[in-house]
């Protein structure tokens, strides 16, 4: 929604600088006045690309990537945020990464459970380790839907883990000893 | 040379007067009775006690304490038979007789430590601001947030659940608004909180101060449109957000009879009272 509005603008102003210089190379008669004005409009287009653009970078400060609202846990087309320092899921890339697959016997996706994941063009299985939607009581609740990328094996793909993790992850002890063993804090 | 002997020997002296002196004083300072005073009549004088230091606790008040009925004590209104409620009544005496829940409202920063089979030390412990209270009865919840590495995380507690070990208010406040559910769209440093964070004393017979900030928020699209007039925000600056024609346009929701609608009026006030005076007698006993 953002993005397409930001476009629209773009091409608004633009569209407003040429006619401008459309206008200026048409009236000979006039041309200091049109040029002045030209000019004018030139600086101003520039000063509200300017505005625009901090705008972006401001709102990149809270939200750098969008995510799915808490409706369903974790399901397909779910786009989620990568919490651990692999370079694939830090790198940007103009595209968040989506839920393609939910490993699950209903589709839905809560804390331990396994995804296939759609980043940078290429397939890869993560671990769910916190979503939006709040499961039962006494146990933490995220602002964002977060996953660990793991190899095929259960190995994770990072070495850190950045944020924190819900405690009852430990129950999978057996199977991700090595992820849990990279997580820096437990909620 | 003599100069230097003379002076010497002055020095000398001087010091032993000052010792002298001392040994004076030491003896008239000195607390043995032996020594102190034999009166004229040879017997000792009576022993004295030194008075006792007088410990003041300032954590006590003269003034009568406030009042408080957690409000999960209320009984909604239903069709429900009214045995229900005091079976749960008398349970949630008998849970508040083990642990101490103390009085806290929406907007009161609060530690919490649970039974965690999965922790480190078998135990949990979360602080965070108490952004909503709900349920009744011994179901009652209550939600703490905070932000942890920057990650949002927010616990629903359940109130009376037995794997709650203490409940400890580290700030009691409240906030212009009974919901702070917006806490998850305002800028993260309204939601952010220490977990090494001391207590703040606070007076127990005062009222509860009211902390009236107004919190930014992030750039829409939040989670909730807090300006419809069904939430009636209080706190949050929607004048840095929202233009005056955005906020005429929610108004277009206002529901103004709702308020009028007697069917929907509970009065709670003679209930809290008589539920009040019911749990203060059965807690002291």
């Amino acid at each position: 929604m953002r993005d397409w509005s930001i476009t629209s603008l773009l091409i608004a102003r633009c569209q407003s600088n040429n006619t401008a210089c459309l206008v200026q190379q048409q009236d000979f008669d006039h041309r200091d006045e049109r040029t002045h004005e030209a000019l004018k409009r030139g600086a101003m287009a520039l000063k509200c690309i300017g505005t625009v653009l901090f705008e972006l970078a401001s709102g990149a400060q809270y939200r750098a990537f969008s995510v799915s609202a808490a409706a369903a846990a974790i399901q397909k087309m779910t786009r989620v945020r990568v919490v651990d320092n692999s370079a694939l899921g830090n790198t940007p890339y103009h595209r968040p990464p989506r839920v393609i697959h939910v490993y699950t016997k209903n589709g839905v996706g809560k804390v331990g459970d396994r995804v296939l994941l759609a980043i940078k063009g290429q397939k890869k299985k993560a671990l769910i380790v916190g979503h939006k939607m709040p499961g039962p009581t006494m146990t933490p609740r995220f602002d964002s839907n977060n996953v660990v990328l793991i190899e095929d094996n259960g190995n994770p793909t990072g070495t850190r883990i950045k944020v924190p993790v819900p405690t009852h992850l430990r129950k999978m002890e057996g199977d991700y000893s090595k992820l849990l063993a990279i997580a820096q804090k437990f909620v | 040379m003599a100069a230097c002997t003379r002076r010497a020997a002055e020095v000398l002296c001087s010091f032993r007067t000052f010792r002298q002196i001392q040994h004076q004083n030491e003896r008239f300072i000195s607390t043995s009775l032996t020594h102190h005073a034999v009166t004229g009549d040879g017997q000792p004088p009576k022993f004295t006690p030194p008075p006792k230091p007088v410990i003041v606790d300032k954590t006590k008040y003269d003034a009568p304490q406030r009042r408080f009925l957690s409000p999960e004590f209320i009984v909604p209104r239903s069709r429900t038979s009214g045995l229900k409620f005091i079976a749960e009544r008398r349970d949630m005496i008998k849970r508040r007789k083990t642990l101490n829940i103390p009085e806290f409202y929406v907007g009161s920063i609060l530690a919490v430590t649970m039974k965690d089979p999965y922790a480190s030390g078998n135990v949990n412990r979360f602080v965070g601001i108490c952004t909503q209270r709900s349920g009744s009865g011994l179901g009652a919840t209550f939600i703490l947030r905070n932000i942890i590495d920057g990650q949002g995380v927010e616990i629903c507690y359940e109130l009376y659940n037995p794997r709650v070990q203490a409940i400890e208010v580290l700030k009691l406040e409240k906030r212009l608004d009974d919901n702070l559910m917006y806490l998850r769209d305002a800028l993260p440093e309204y939601s952010t909180f220490d977990f090494n964070m001391k207590p703040v004393p606070h007076n127990p017979s005062a009222d509860v101060p009211i902390n009236t900030v107004k919190v930014r928020m992030k750039p829409k699209p939040w989670s909730k449109r807090w300006e419809r007039p069904k939430f009636n925000v209080q706190g949050i600056r929607f004048d840095l957000c929202l233009t005056p024609e955005q906020m005429q346009h929610a108004q277009k929701w206002a529901q103004p009879w709702q308020e009028f609608d007697m069917l929907k009026h509970h009065d709670t006030e003679h209930l809290k009272e008589a539920i009040l005076k019911e749990v203060e007698a059965k807690l002291r006993k």
